[in-house]
């Protein structure tokens, strides 16, 4: 790359020439405030928060697309720039709902912490503010326009990233807000509820729907026996909810934090992600045997899998029919455990941690009630997991480990715990499939043509005499791309892994928020990832079908993968849907 | 004046064709879309929600992208336009000279909003930016006709002329 020579007040650098002036002052060590910007997802320059003078400029420019050129001389840091900036932030303030304090976003708010930074000590412009409704139809995501602020970073995430595009901008000027096609609530379109749009907003303006209350109901109610369970990307997140560096395992201090919280009984989902391998593998073996619907593709995330009904309906035959893994969980926890421990089902009351807001929609859906009732009562997210924690005291990073609570979960296998980031559940297949397929045990069981974080990943995996074409997704915008792939009969794979989130469940939508800062420093979802991989390698049984609790529950209980419990409890069926209600 | 008047939608197979043949015209090009909402509320004087549908799948663009470009525009709408289309200047000479109480006037007679067509079709009521007819201020427009130097009390009887 060709580099120029720039100064930054008054210090020289050397630049690559396709840098913005924002990159370059931020690879001088040199701070600009942004609120619009959010890297490779929103590069606008519409919040006008990063301007700065150019010399020889007519007037202030935006750091965040303003390309550096030979000897450009910037300054980030005159009387003028603050001004500017001051002014800018005022403006925007004048018509936000300053109702700080009852925030769902109160102290991890971008706007809130510019103000502070900025030194905004008084708002001079009291201008006209318009009240909005809140659109809270959903069963995932609330959006409060009150609070927005128009930086589309959530428009730009849901269009260009997720190929989704349900919000945009509408009307203009001062009555321009966020919305749907003819002011339709979010619930009557094709939303797949994957709250990638709550993370990337930097304000309280969009939400999860609030889960917590039912949930502390539940442990107040001593008719229940409440049951909680977590999925593998809660345990390498949840830590920064709490100060702790982004990419600690805090596995044990979790189990801790919710034994104190009340909850009779603290399983892990990963067990049940060993559970759908040996389901999803037995079927994708049946489909190798009886020349079945290829590409079979996974069906974990939901906000995937309602993607697939509103966008490639004629694919719904080549979904996984396994239902996600804590789906599972909860069907066997309300039959097989319910009945070892001689409780009511009826009794049981579910909680599943999830990454994910699409699984608070995804478990209330009425086919997902294996035993009659529902698989899952009550999906809480890594956020509201660390909200309940705060208010109940509990000083979670000096709780000492514990495990999982036994008959199962205690030891499940680090395939299930791989399942929290893109390729995982390939990964598990893999181990699995290809020992029982050619009825050997592999050593070599790390399959690093699916790992890392591209968007889209292919290999050919040889097992036995056979050649398994398989290719991976992460992001919807990449699923799309892979599908159509697939529908020209460009790509003929046997088996594909689609997560809905760009690099899979650990940087879900219902994951800790980091500023967009953070954000451009480090890439959430490698570091979250790389202790998602360094969980596995610390476990005993890392291979789904090794699992000795799972040995146990199919001789037990369940007779054979795929046969005929199975059938009941852990498989389910799709249904196209609408693009619009 | 809250719930809005929803005219229901009919179209001709002719305007249906048309329709297609401007999306198959403009795909694939950049900035596609304007010239082709234009084109299609040429074909059916406004944009239902079912003609941005079959834009929205012709060109592959979002639905809420389309809705934004046409609230963006006035140019464009969403509501059919009546037989008779009334325009009340809302530039600033006729402001200043009362169009405003013009306009409520004649929204209270019809029973609809701004952007809105009655129910039978005859009407629809716009507000639109200066028509250069300062000199008449305040001045309203039905179809051709233009009345100048009105007061509220003249729009019960010109809207008579039309009934």
């Amino acid at each position: 790359m060709e580099m120029v020579n720039i100064k930054i007040n008054g210090e020289a650098i050397s630049v690559p020439s396709n840098y913005t002036i924002l990159q370059a002052a931020r690879q001088a060590g040199i701070d600009i405030p942004t609120l619009c910007y959010l890297k490779g997802i929103n590069e606008i320059g519409a919040c006008r928060m990063c301007l700065v003078e150019v010399k020889g400029a007519k007037g202030l420019v935006t750091a965040c697309v303003y390309p550096v050129n030979e000897g450009m001389e910037v300054l980030t840091n005159t009387e003028r720039v603050r001004s500017a900036r001051k002014t800018v932030l005022e403006l925007t303030l004048s018509n936000h709902e300053k109702k700080c304090l009852t925030c769902p976003r109160n102290q991890n708010c971008e706007l809130q912490r510019l103000s502070d930074e900025l030194g905004v000590t008084d708002i001079p412009f009291e201008g006209e503010t318009i009240q909005r409704e809140i659109d809270a139809s959903s069963p995932s995501i609330v959006r409060d326009n009150n609070k927005c602020i128009l930086c589309r970073r959530c428009v730009s995430v849901c269009k260009k990233v997720q190929t989704v595009g349900v919000i945009d901008a509408k009307e203009r000027g001062f009555i321009t807000q966020i919305g749907c096609t003819f002011d339709k609530p979010l619930n009557d379109t094709d939303c797949v509820m994957c709250g990638q749009c709550i993370i990337a907003c930097p304000v309280g303006a969009l939400y999860e729907k609030d889960s917590t209350k039912d949930v502390w109901a539940a442990l107040a109610d001593e008719s229940k026996h409440v049951v909680v369970q977590t999925a593998p990307a809660v345990r390498v997140a949840l830590g920064e909810e709490f100060g702790m560096p982004i990419g600690s395992r805090v596995t044990g201090k979790m189990v801790t934090a919710l034994r104190k919280l009340g909850f009779d009984k603290v399983f892990d989902t990963n067990f049940a992600a060993d559970l759908t391998i040996m389901e999803e593998g037995t079927e994708l073996l049946g489909r190798i045997k009886d020349g079945g619907k290829f590409p079979m593709i996974t069906s974990c995330s939901p906000g995937w899998v309602k993607f697939c009904e509103h966008n490639f309906p004629d694919l719904l035959e080549n979904l996984s029919t396994a239902k996600s893994p804590h789906e599972m969980y909860g069907a066997i926890i309300k039959s097989y455990y319910a009945e070892k421990a001689g409780i009511d089902p009826k009794d049981i009351y579910v909680v599943s941690v999830m990454p994910c807001t699409a699984k608070k929609f995804e478990s209330e859906r009425e086919e997902l009630a294996g035993t009659g009732y529902p698989d899952v009562d009550a999906v809480l997210t890594t956020r509201e997991l660390a909200k309940m924690i705060k208010e109940a005291r509990i000083d979670f990073t000096k709780l000492a480990d514990t495990g999982f609570d036994h008959p199962f979960g205690e030891e499940a296998s680090g395939a299930g715990v791989i399942f929290g980031a893109t390729g995982g559940v390939m990964e598990a297949a893999l181990r699995t499939v290809s020992e029982v397929l050619t009825g050997k045990s592999f050593d070599e069981i790390e399959y690093n043509a699916v790992r890392g974080t591209e968007g889209i990943k292919e290999a050919t995996v040889t097992i036995g005499d056979l050649d398994v074409k398989v290719a991976v997704a992460s992001g919807l915008g990449n699923a799309r791309a892979l599908l159509e792939k697939v529908q020209k009969g460009e790509a003929d794979y046997h088996f594909i892994e689609i997560m809905a989130c760009p690099g899979g469940c650990v940087t879900g939508g219902g994951q800790p928020i980091q500023p967009a800062k953070v954000r451009a420093e480090i890439d959430l979802k490698a570091e979250r990832a790389k202790a998602i991989y360094d969980e596995d390698r610390s476990l005993k049984v890392r291979k789904s079908h090794e699992n000795p609790y799972i040995k146990q529950l199919y001789a037990e209980y369940l007779g054979e993968p795929c046969g005929h419990k199975s059938h009941k409890l852990l498989h389910t069926h799709y249904t196209a849907r609408p693009r619009l209600k | 004046m809250s719930e809005k008047t929803v005219i229901a939608f009919h179209e001709t197979a002719e305007q249906a064709a048309a329709l297609q043949k401007v999306i198959e015209n403009h795909k694939g090009q950049d900035g596609a879309l304007i010239p082709v909402l234009h084109e299609a509320q040429e074909i059916y004087g406004y944009l239902p929600i079912e003609v941005q549908q079959k834009i929205s799948e012709g060109l592959g663009v979002t639905m809420a992208e389309i809705y934004g470009v046409v609230t963006f525009y006035t140019q464009f709408s969403t509501q059919p336009k009546g037989e008779f289309k009334i325009g009340v200047c809302l530039g600033t000479a006729c402001y200043v000279k009362g169009s405003g109480d013009i306009l409520e006037k004649i929204k209270e007679k019809l029973g609809i909003d701004v952007n809105e067509c009655t129910p039978d079709g005859k009407f629809s009521i716009d507000a639109t930016r200066c028509i250069g007819a300062c000199g008449l201020a305040p001045v309203m427009t039905i179809n051709d006709d233009v009345y100048g130097r009105l007061v509220p009390e003249d729009i019960e009887g010109i809207l008579a002329k039309y009934m």
